[in-house]
């Protein structure tokens, strides 16, 4: 996808503000959810006394308080310094406990990044990094959000890395990290969170992607809060006799090669959806192991491009960028019109 | 009957002398463990090592808790290296710990070695991977938390550098370990007055030491760190004073034990000349930090 031929901005008329920051996207969310991560974290806090949770000044901000308000005694406060909260995290970890540390993504990842890579992935410490506003879920601008996290992350030798759909799988992993042995990024959602999943049917594992929706036409990877939007652009592509499969990829590392490999030999026509840069994250991750099979198949990347995105709401940022169902399904009728001769250059 | 005052306190003056100099001698030990190490790859961390070694001989001999034939003992308490490159010094302490066999220092920076140059993880005994500097302070935050958690006694020391007070992280973790009142925290600043491109005060000033660290709330020593008997006093003073952190600021050299090597121009990283091991062996084997 091109990084340049970005929408102008709408007339004034049609103008929304940039929300709260404590406010989600929950445009066109049937049903929500209340802070699953904060509930989920109870959870497993009730059922393992070894978990500990940790926050730098955004207990508040990240469902910690939910945590922070049933085990004052197992929450520790680190204030505004994120590498202290990784090391500190680390250091827990290193006396037996199994650490929750909250940041933003960005925080977590740009200012800490060498004690989420030494601290806690050289030596496999169990920290568990849980951080909020991933990609284009604020519109506080390029400060905020996390738009390059997967990448950072996903490059750091031995960390798992899960980027959850929605409220039904930020519980369902948030457990699974506690039961996981071994480091861990989780984005996070936080707040009042759209169920997508069915809690009941929907069982998210580390490390094993989830065929959503089978079809032979065209074929769309997403991860996170994208498959959402992947799951309207199929409906919308069915209703013009389009078969689309959705497959959908919460962890990012380890990768589900084989469910993709499977995928892509049936349907070798792909579109990704991240909720991040289209380099480094779930497009490169699906890249990879094409070039590594040697797979010849069409792959058009929705994500953000390579440029860090403006403040404003998020409709109309999600709409800027191109990542809303519409530019899904738009991709996915592109990527099934025949390849057209390239144009050489001088 | 009763026991003359003064029979005790020459009694208590008896032993205080022999575990002083039982001490030396096992720094003494170390020093040459360090030599061994480094005349194996002929180069190395000679002078952090060798300057270090008294600190080292009154951790692992005299104030840990801890077993060296069961290294995941829970109740343990922690010796956490922040500077990487000091790890020659503590592969002496650990072979003479007996964690590991005394030969296996031969293999000291050879390929494949579970003792690299700069250490890690994969040595046993090592709590932590230190090296990136501006890491240790933080962990020995989180397992002082983490011991109180778990209700045990288990006390954090920590040896990181001059050098390392320039990283903000360090100070991150000075403040955490305040407003947590971990005074089952004991870090040692090792100051030898050098740091990779020259002096502190050169690079970027330091100082006062001292003083920064009581500013943010840890109560603080400073006092002459190739002294073993001021190097017990502090931990003792440190342990008898609760409700904060404890900074111990060693004043040490270079090369210490070593007059070769004492005297040389100081260098991060010391180069030596083949025919100079003998000789400082000799130096090493014969020092004796009280005269």
């Amino acid at each position: 996808m091109s990084a340049t031929a970005i929408p102008a901005s709408p007339s004034s008329a049609a103008r929304g503000t940039t929300g709260s920051i404590l406010t989600s996207d929950t445009a066109g969310a049937a049903n929500l959810a209340t802070a699953p991560f904060g509930h989920a974290l109870v959870a497993a806090g009730e059922r393992d006394p070894r978990i500990v949770g940790l926050t730098a000044d955004l207990g508040k901000y990240t469902d910690m308080h939910v945590f922070s308000a049933r085990f004052p005694e197992r929450f520790v406060q680190v204030g505004m310094a994120e590498q202290n909260l990784i090391g500190i995290a680390a250091g827990l970890a290193r006396t037996g406990h199994v650490p929750f540390a909250t940041t933003y993504c960005v925080f977590a990842t740009r200012r800490a990044y060498d004690f989420i890579a030494i601290g806690a992935a050289l030596g496999r410490a169990n920290v568990k990094i849980v951080a909020g506003l991933p990609g284009l879920t604020t519109g506080y601008g390029g400060t905020h959000q996390g738009i390059e996290d997967l990448a950072l992350m996903r490059a750091v030798p031995g960390l798992t890395v899960i980027d959850p759909c929605d409220a039904t799988e930020m519980a369902q992993a948030t457990d699974a990290a506690a039961r996981h042995d071994g480091p861990v990024y989780l984005r996070l959602l936080r707040g009042q969170v759209p169920v997508v999943f069915d809690p009941a049917t929907h069982r998210f594992e580390i490390g094993k992607a989830r065929l959503l929706r089978e079809g032979s036409d065209v074929a769309i990877v997403s991860t996170g809060l994208m498959t959402a939007r992947a799951l309207d652009a199929a409906a919308t592509l069915a209703r013009e006799g389009v078969r689309v499969a959705v497959l959908h990829m919460p962890t990012i590392k380890p990768f589900d090669r084989d469910a993709l490999l499977e995928l892509a030999t049936r349907v070798p026509r792909l579109v990704t959806a991240e909720n991040h840069v289209v380099t480094g994250g779930l497009a490169s991750a699906v890249a990879d192991a094409l070039a590594d099979e040697g797979l010849a198949v069409r792959l058009q990347r929705i994500g953000i491009p390579d440029c860090f995105c403006d403040s404003g709401s998020l409709p109309f940022l999600v709409k800027r960028y191109r990542m809303d169902a519409d530019s899904i399904a738009a991709a996915a009728r592109a990527v099934m019109q025949p390849r057209a001769p390239r144009i050489p250059t001088q | 009957m009763s026991v003359p005052a003064v029979s005790i306190a020459n009694a208590a003056n008896a032993a205080n002398s022999a575990r002083l100099a039982r001490l030396q001698a096992k720094a003494r030990t170390l020093r040459l463990h360090v030599l061994r190490m480094a005349e194996r790859v002929g180069q190395g961390y000679v002078g952090q090592g060798l300057g270090i070694a008294d600190l080292l001989a009154v951790i692992y001999f005299d104030a840990m808790r801890y077993d060296p034939q069961r290294l995941d003992w829970p109740e343990r308490d922690r010796f956490v290296l922040s500077i990487g490159h000091y790890s020659i010094a503590l592969y002496a302490a650990l072979a003479e710990a007996g964690v590991f066999p005394l030969d296996e220092m031969d293999s000291y920076g050879a390929d494949g070695s579970r003792l690299e140059m700069s250490g890690s993880e994969i040595t046993p005994g090592f709590e932590m991977t230190g090296g990136s500097l501006g890491h240790g302070l933080g962990q020995a935050v989180g397992m002082a938390i983490g011991h109180r958690l778990a209700g045990r006694a288990s006390r954090t020391f920590l040896l990181m550098s001059d050098g390392e007070l320039q990283e903000g992280s360090t100070w991150e973790a000075a403040m955490a370990g305040a407003h947590y009142h971990l005074d089952t925290l004991i870090a040692f600043i090792d100051c030898n007055n050098q740091q990779a491109d020259g002096p502190p005060a050169s690079v970027m000033g330091i100082e006062p030491v001292h003083d920064k660290w009581a500013a943010f709330g840890w109560h603080v020593q400073r006092i002459d760190g190739n002294d073993i008997g001021a190097i017990v006093a502090a931990v003792a003073i440190a342990q008898a004073s609760s409700g904060r952190p404890h900074a111990i600021v060693l004043d040490t050299l270079m090369g210490k034990g070593v007059p070769l090597f004492e005297k040389r121009e100081k260098n991060h990283f010391i180069r030596v000349a083949p025919e100079e091991w003998a000789q400082a062996r000799l130096q090493a084997a014969g020092h004796d930090p009280a005269r």
